[in-house]
């Protein structure tokens, strides 16, 4: 496997009160291969959209990418590059949707000039080449009529359809990374369900990797090769996704669970995890998880690093240096 | 219709509710048919869940039986009360016993008025309490929905999502009432925080005896509150019944796309996602017939689906608007494209 993505102990911070910063990223570290789909999983507030966006450096100030944080994307070194050299990987090396495609598309150009745009930016061909290329992403993106889509402005369109175009954007440079951030939160179910098939199908056809960020477990499981779980700016446990659901073993993670309404299976009362995320600035010491954690234990007082506990599992918790059964759910 | 020997708390018949839009610069306002003949019971401490997608009315609905916006025809009843005939003062007294809850609590708060005011407000509309004893109804209001008594003083962006829908919670609870439209209540929520307001609007459902008109568009979520589903499209209800009887066998083509397309958590389920083809059509433009001709799927399809609007009628165990939902294929016989 070619390894894409590297990230190792990112750390994004704002200021605080009195002069002091805070990290609402703090000490992110994954790896993405070719042809992969990580998930990043967590609930607002647990840092997996500034992670994305710091990918590209696109952390808006006054926050910033700490010293030590390190991206590699294939050999180069990402924190390093500035202006020019950082354009040049922005949607060429690594494509980027969003949950709203209504804001993230200019209303007042076409969906030919916005698609257009971005190819000529980055290629050396002809407007009409550029268009032949923005009907043939069209086409791919499954969107009927793409000649007259063409002419369509942002508002023309439905939902469902503004979010194909804007995968069609991120696309257009033939990126090898494709970050998705919810890109189907906003969108109703039956429509999800279509922009889900169409990122899959684009994965396995391009052979590009998906970093998928999103707080539904739901969409998750069908989907991604791996899975990390983030709570309150770290990576909490991650696994394969077969692993992840069939034995998800942090607290936090097995809390989210608890909380999911199912749709089959015996009807029970929901078992929500008590209290809610404390904010960035004030995340307890120790473990992050401990005041809503049926678990702590004395150990909790400490901060946990990522513990393995099977394969390719690892999660930040003192309970997997305490034998447990292995049972699953 | 099936006639019950208690009359419903809420009964709805052949509601209609008509947008019209814009005339822009002198062009033909088109009509936004929202809500197209709706007709339903919620039964005292009952639960009905309004299912659909974005445009489909069920938020119309909900608005139009409190008369926050005017029905353009039909009509609602409250214990047999006409809604829709009130004048302003009988309206107030029946809003006592008719409250919404919304999926957004911040933005029905008002910034500069603290929790413990906003909570206030109704109690003091219907001198339901005296000046002296509505700090301690609000303290205890404030306990019931799973808050801190001392949060009255404070405002409302001192508070998270979830609290802000206790509050709104706690607001509604205040004058007593009976029926409550809850519009979307748990969608902006986190999971964990969204169990917790389920957890609660089911308690406070057994403890007061209240019935829910519950809008929503997660067949999951639904599943957790609802003792009957009400499913909606362009407008019309498509198919009705039991919650269990509905999602275990639904006999609208709709419905089982609906259902199908619910993400599971769970890799090892076995998916067959029907995908529907195309958008949904625009409710100023809803397509002759059957309003889901467009995108259904159904084997047995035929001209009779484009031009003629199917009624709502017992199916084995469901009402559903379908000519032929007596053979709906599963969502497990469906073959995926």
């Amino acid at each position: 496997m070619t390894r894409v993505l590297e990230v190792d102990n990112l750390r994004v911070s704002f200021p605080g009160a009195n002069h002091s910063r805070f990290n609402p990223v703090d000490g992110v570290s994954f790896s993405l291969q070719r042809g992969e789909t990580l998930a990043l999983v967590g609930e607002s507030g647990c840092g997996k959209s500034l992670t994305s966006l710091a990918l590209l450096q696109l952390i808006p100030a006054p926050g910033r990418i700490d010293r030590g944080s390190v991206i590699r994307l294939g050999d180069t070194d990402v924190l390093s590059l500035r202006g020019e050299a950082l354009r040049r990987i922005r949607g060429r090396r690594i494509g980027m949707i969003f949950q709203d495609p209504m804001t993230s598309l200019n209303p007042v150009f076409t969906v030919e000039a916005q698609i257009t745009e971005g190819i000529l930016a980055h290629f050396r061909i002809s407007k009409a080449e550029a268009r032949d290329r923005a009907l043939r992403l069209l086409q791919e993106v499954g969107i009927p009529d793409p000649a007259e889509r063409l002419k369509a402005y942002p508002h023309q369109l439905s939902g469902g359809m503004r979010q194909r175009v804007m995968i069609a954007i991120a696309l257009s440079a033939e990126p090898e990374i494709l970050v998705a951030d919810e890109p189907t939160t906003a969108l109703d179910v039956t429509v999800q369900a279509q922009i889900l098939e169409v990122l899959d199908d684009l994965r396995s056809r391009r052979g590009m990797a998906v970093l998928l960020i999103t707080h539904d477990l739901g969409i998750v499981a069908g989907r991604a090769d791996r899975v990390a779980v983030m709570y309150a700016g770290q990576i909490v446990e991650e696994a394969p996704t077969s692993r992840l659901f069939s034995h998800p073993s942090h607290p936090y993670t097995q809390g989210l669970f608890a909380s999911i309404p199912r749709i089959r299976g015996p009807l029970q009362r929901l078992n929500p995890i008590r209290g809610s995320v404390p904010a960035p600035a004030a995340w307890p010491t120790g473990c992050r998880f401990r005041p809503r954690c049926p678990k702590a234990f004395d150990r909790s007082e400490t901060e946990p690093p990522l513990i393995p506990i099977g394969p390719d599992h690892r999660m930040r918790c003192w309970l997997a240096e305490t034998p447990q059964p292995d049972s699953p759910r | 219709m099936t006639t019950q020997s208690v009359d419903p708390l809420v009964r709805v018949r052949d509601l209609v509710k008509h947008y019209t839009a814009g005339g822009l610069f002198g062009r033909a306002a088109p009509v936004v048919r929202a809500v197209d003949g709706v007709s339903f019971d919620v039964a005292r401490g009952e639960t009905l869940a309004l299912v659909g997608e974005s445009g489909c009315g069920k938020s119309s609905v909900g608005r139009t039986i409190l008369r926050l916006q005017e029905p353009t025809r039909g009509q609602a009843f409250y214990e047999g009360v006409d809604i829709f005939s009130l004048d302003r003062n009988a309206l107030r007294q029946l809003r006592r016993r008719m409250q919404i809850i919304f999926q957004d609590p911040y933005s029905s708060l008002n910034p500069r008025m603290s929790v413990g005011a906003a909570i206030a407000e109704g109690l003091e509309i219907h001198r339901l309490s005296t000046r002296a004893q509505i700090p301690g109804r609000v303290a205890a209001l404030l306990e019931e929905v799973g808050l801190d008594p001392t949060y009255a003083r404070r405002y409302p962006h001192e508070f998270s999502g979830g609290q802000r829908q206790r509050i709104g919670i706690a607001r509604a609870l205040a004058v007593q009432p009976s029926f409550i439209v809850c519009d979307e209540p748990v969608s902006a929520l986190d999971v964990s925080v969204q169990a917790q307001v389920l957890n609660l609007l089911t308690d406070l459902q057994r403890q007061r005896g209240l019935s829910y008109l519950f809008i929503a568009h997660d067949l999951a979520v639904v599943r957790q509150i609802a003792h009957r589903i009400a499913v909606m499209y362009l407008g019309h209800i498509v198919e009705e019944g039991p919650t269990d009887q509905l999602l275990s066998d639904p006999r609208h083509p709709y419905t089982v796309a609906l259902l199908s397309a619910v993400p599971e958590p769970d890799p090892t389920a076995r998916r067959n996602r029907i995908v529907l083809s195309g958008d949904l059509p625009s409710p100023s433009n809803p397509p002759p017939g059957c309003p889901f001709h467009t995108r259904c799927f159904h084997p047995l399809k035929s001209t009779r689906c484009r031009t003629e609007v199917p009624v709502l009628r017992p199916v084995s165990g469901t009402l559903a608007a379908c000519h032929y939902a007596e053979s709906t294929p599963r969502v497990a016989e469906v073959s995926v494209a």
